[in-house]
């Protein structure tokens, strides 16, 4: 055999070899702007941990949960890291799915996550997936557009308050409109806002016997409230704006409330993105009948799957992803609007963050403030404060969901749309035997 | 147009109004009226991909402004999407497992196709009708059992496994097509050639494969085409060896931040090879498409 054909397999061999040595972990992660940037710091970890490789897998919020949930309820073993939310770990944890991770390293200081954040991610009092960030939900408003009107806002607005002013602020003349909100369908899309609606008009999803409650006067009230706000203030075609589709309109300057994720302040702070960055007001999500439930707790979480072959490597990437010295390295290197927000008590403490972030303490307090097992006036059965923590609640969710978007446009009134929706949701959580 | 039509109506020739006005005769040719259609529909079709090409050039903060055809052109977006995830390895997956899954498809079809053709039994069109039905099914309903299947035989992954799938997925339509084709051509050439002593290997190489490779040929670039788009499997039988382009783009799809002018650059990528492939092979594929259709 010829040398020079010998050459390249030794190549191989040798490539081979090392490659053997580092371990590779498959991370799966959706495409938010914060996980782009663990991305990007991948060779700060691998530098630091000779021993691991990191394989990426990005993909879209819905796609990679449907793509998770196939891997994980068979078993098929593909990730070592998942990107998941609050909703999947206790419903994943009960089923053994999720690998528990009840002895952490003492200098990854599990006292400095936020209880509540903390708390929505454990199953029996054990955490099964550490934080990557968190977001509540507040109140944007354009602050030149209040002043001229002369509109004080009170340090807790209530929903009456935003419809008079979204009433008073309505231009659709010049392309200002008085109110953006979601209304395209989704369990994590309309009904996030519409569940924290409910619950502060006094409303719940079930009552302590799993019976649906979506035709109570609450509902109506809150569901009419929210058509007759969005419908008649708020931009055309609103039944299908998004979160993404919300913060574009807001950040050009159409929109002079807007209420959602905590998570926006930082890009709407980001002059480069928003035309409105030296104009920003923010309060608290507006109440109506009780403060419970009005603003939602979400975090974006790392878990190791119980199929993981490499779990001791995935547990140190994870440990390191949401740690507070990655906390640090995110600001230093990318700024600190950009770190990861609502996971550690100790990023707030940081007076960089507080300097960079004049919305800091509020987004701090909203976290705090949510208790996920105790969001709606009267007694639930479940946990949740935007979602309920049962398997059925994304196709029960999703399904009212289209159901209120339908109302939004006018297809049905709003009672038919409740009463449709109640029927539905009695008929699935009958099925799923809730009710024996 | 109508009053035009009813003047016109004494006179048994056209000749005589068009040379008066010939713009009356532009007007009412069919040729005309055909173009503009034609090129409404084609314009149509287009501008989304047109759109998708102009806003992978803008900034981000363009990209969700007012729609606009001014603006500075910038590679920011190509240089950030090309910088997080490398393009080439997900492009080589596209080009192996679609051109891959073609070839094994037509080993596959081209004699079944023959055997329906030539050698039909009773039951052939049922056969036939049986395999269309199976695109009927709503992928979804077969990912847990084919996703087990490919746990338990180690395909999760592997452009392999992808290759198989694809093949599958491709077959009824690759089988149907050239069994439309292989129906058109006259039985009496392959008879003459038995007549010669050409076997049925023979027969199938020297005869059928050389009179129907327009059809052949069209057949095969709607398969690689149709594997190169596939989104469903692709997205759920790879994770980060095997993905195609497909999931390249789907890396760049968020619902949460702003992300349009790097989606679009990542999305021109994707579909530049098989645009150009289309462009440079559209006589092949229109010749196949239209062969045998007018009798």
């Amino acid at each position: 055999m010829k040398l020079s054909r010998v050459l390249p397999l030794a190549g191989i061999a040798a490539v081979g070899a090392s490659a053997a040595q580092a371990e590779t972990i498959t991370v799966a992660t959706v495409n938010n702007n914060d996980m782009v940037i663990m991305q990007g710091l991948t060779d700060a970890f691998e530098q630091a941990h000779p021993d691991i490789t990191l394989d990426w897998v990005v993909l879209e919020e819905n796609v990679l949960r449907q793509r998770l949930t196939t891997d994980i309820a068979t078993g098929g073993g593909q990730f070592d890291v998942m990107t998941i939310g609050t909703y999947e770990v206790p419903i994943w944890a009960e089923r053994d799915w999720l690998a528990p991770l009840d002895d952490l390293p003492e200098d990854y200081r599990v006292d400095d996550l936020l209880q509540s954040v903390r708390d929505g991610l454990s199953e029996d009092g054990t955490l099964h997936a550490l934080p990557f960030y968190a977001e509540s939900s507040m109140m944007y408003y354009r602050q030149d557009l209040f002043d001229a009107a002369g509109i004080e806002v009170p340090e807790q607005p209530t929903w009456q308050q935003v419809r008079d002013w979204a009433e008073t602020l309505h231009a659709p003349d010049e392309q200002t409109y008085g109110i953006c909100l979601r209304g395209k369908p989704g369990w994590g899309e309309n009904m996030a806002l519409v569940s924290t609606m409910i619950n502060t008009f006094g409303g719940r999803w079930f009552d302590m016997d799993w019976n649906p409650q979506i035709d109570s006067p609450a509902w109506q009230e809150a569901i009419g409230f929210y058509v007759d706000l969005l419908g008649n203030y708020g931009p055309p075609g609103a039944s299908s704006n998004g979160f993404n589709e919300n913060l574009a309109l807001f950040s050009r300057g159409n929109c002079a409330i807007w209420v959602d994720a905590t998570s926006a302040a930082g890009k709407l702070y980001d002059a480069d993105e928003s035309r409105v960055a030296d104009q920003l007001g923010f309060a608290p999500a507006p109440v109506a009948e009780t403060p419970k439930g009005s603003h939602w707790l979400w975090s974006w979480a790392l878990a190791i799957p119980a199929t993981s072959d490499s779990r001791d490597a995935a547990r140190e990437f994870i440990t390191w992803a949401t740690s507070q010295e990655y906390v640090e390295l995110v600001g230093e290197q990318e700024g600190w609007t950009s770190v990861p927000p609502g996971t550690r008590k100790s990023t707030y403490e940081n007076p960089d963050y507080q300097e960079a972030a004049p919305f800091a303490d509020f987004v701090l307090q909203a976290i705090q403030d949510a208790d996920p097992t105790d969001a709606t006036q009267e007694p639930a059965p479940y946990i949740g404060v935007q979602f309920v923590g049962i398997p059925e609640f994304q196709s029960i969710g999703t399904q009212v969901g289209q159901m209120v978007a339908s109302a939004l446009t006018g297809e049905t009134s709003v009672e038919q749309a409740l009463q449709a929706a109640q029927r539905a949701t009695q008929r699935t959580v009958e099925r799923a035997g809730y009710q024996d | 147009m109508t009053t035009a039509r009813t003047k016109s109506l004494p006179s048994s020739h056209a000749a005589p109004l068009t040379q008066r006005a010939p713009w009356l005769g532009i007007l009412r040719s069919r040729r005309l009226w055909l173009g503009v259609l034609g090129w409404s529909v084609a314009l149509l079709i287009f501008f989304p991909i047109f759109w998708m090409v102009l806003t992978g050039f803008k900034t981000e903060a363009e990209a969700i402004a007012e729609p606009s055809l001014v603006f500075s052109p910038t590679l920011e977006s190509y240089d950030a999407v090309q910088n997080r995830a490398g393009y080439a390895r997900f492009a080589i997956n596209s080009v192996v497992v679609a051109f891959g899954s073609t070839l094994l498809a037509l080993l596959i079809a081209i004699p079944a196709a023959y055997s329906m053709a030539f050698l039909p039994t009773r039951r052939t069109k049922g056969t036939l009708l049986w395999m269309l039905s199976t695109k009927m099914l709503p992928p979804v309903g077969v990912l847990v059992p084919i996703y087990l299947l490919f746990r338990d035989v180690g395909l999760l992954d592997t452009r392999t496994g992808l290759v198989i799938v694809y093949t599958l997925m491709n077959l009824p339509i690759v089988v149907w097509m050239l069994y439309t084709f292989f129906k058109d051509m006259p039985r009496d050439i392959l008879e003459a050639g038995r007549m010669d002593g050409a076997s049925t290997l023979q027969e199938v190489l020297y005869l059928l494969l050389p009179l129907t490779l327009p059809g052949i040929a069209s057949t095969g670039l709607l398969s690689v085409i149709l594997s190169w788009n596939e989104a469903f499997w692709s997205l759920n039988l790879t994770s980060s060896q095997a993905a195609p382009l497909t999931a390249y783009i789907a890396s760049f799809s968020s619902p949460e931040g702003l992300f349009w002018a790097k989606l679009s650059a990542a999305s021109t990528m994707a579909i530049a090879p098989i645009l150009v492939f289309g462009w440079l092979t559209q006589k092949q594929m229109v010749r196949g498409l239209t062969f045998g259709a007018v009798k």
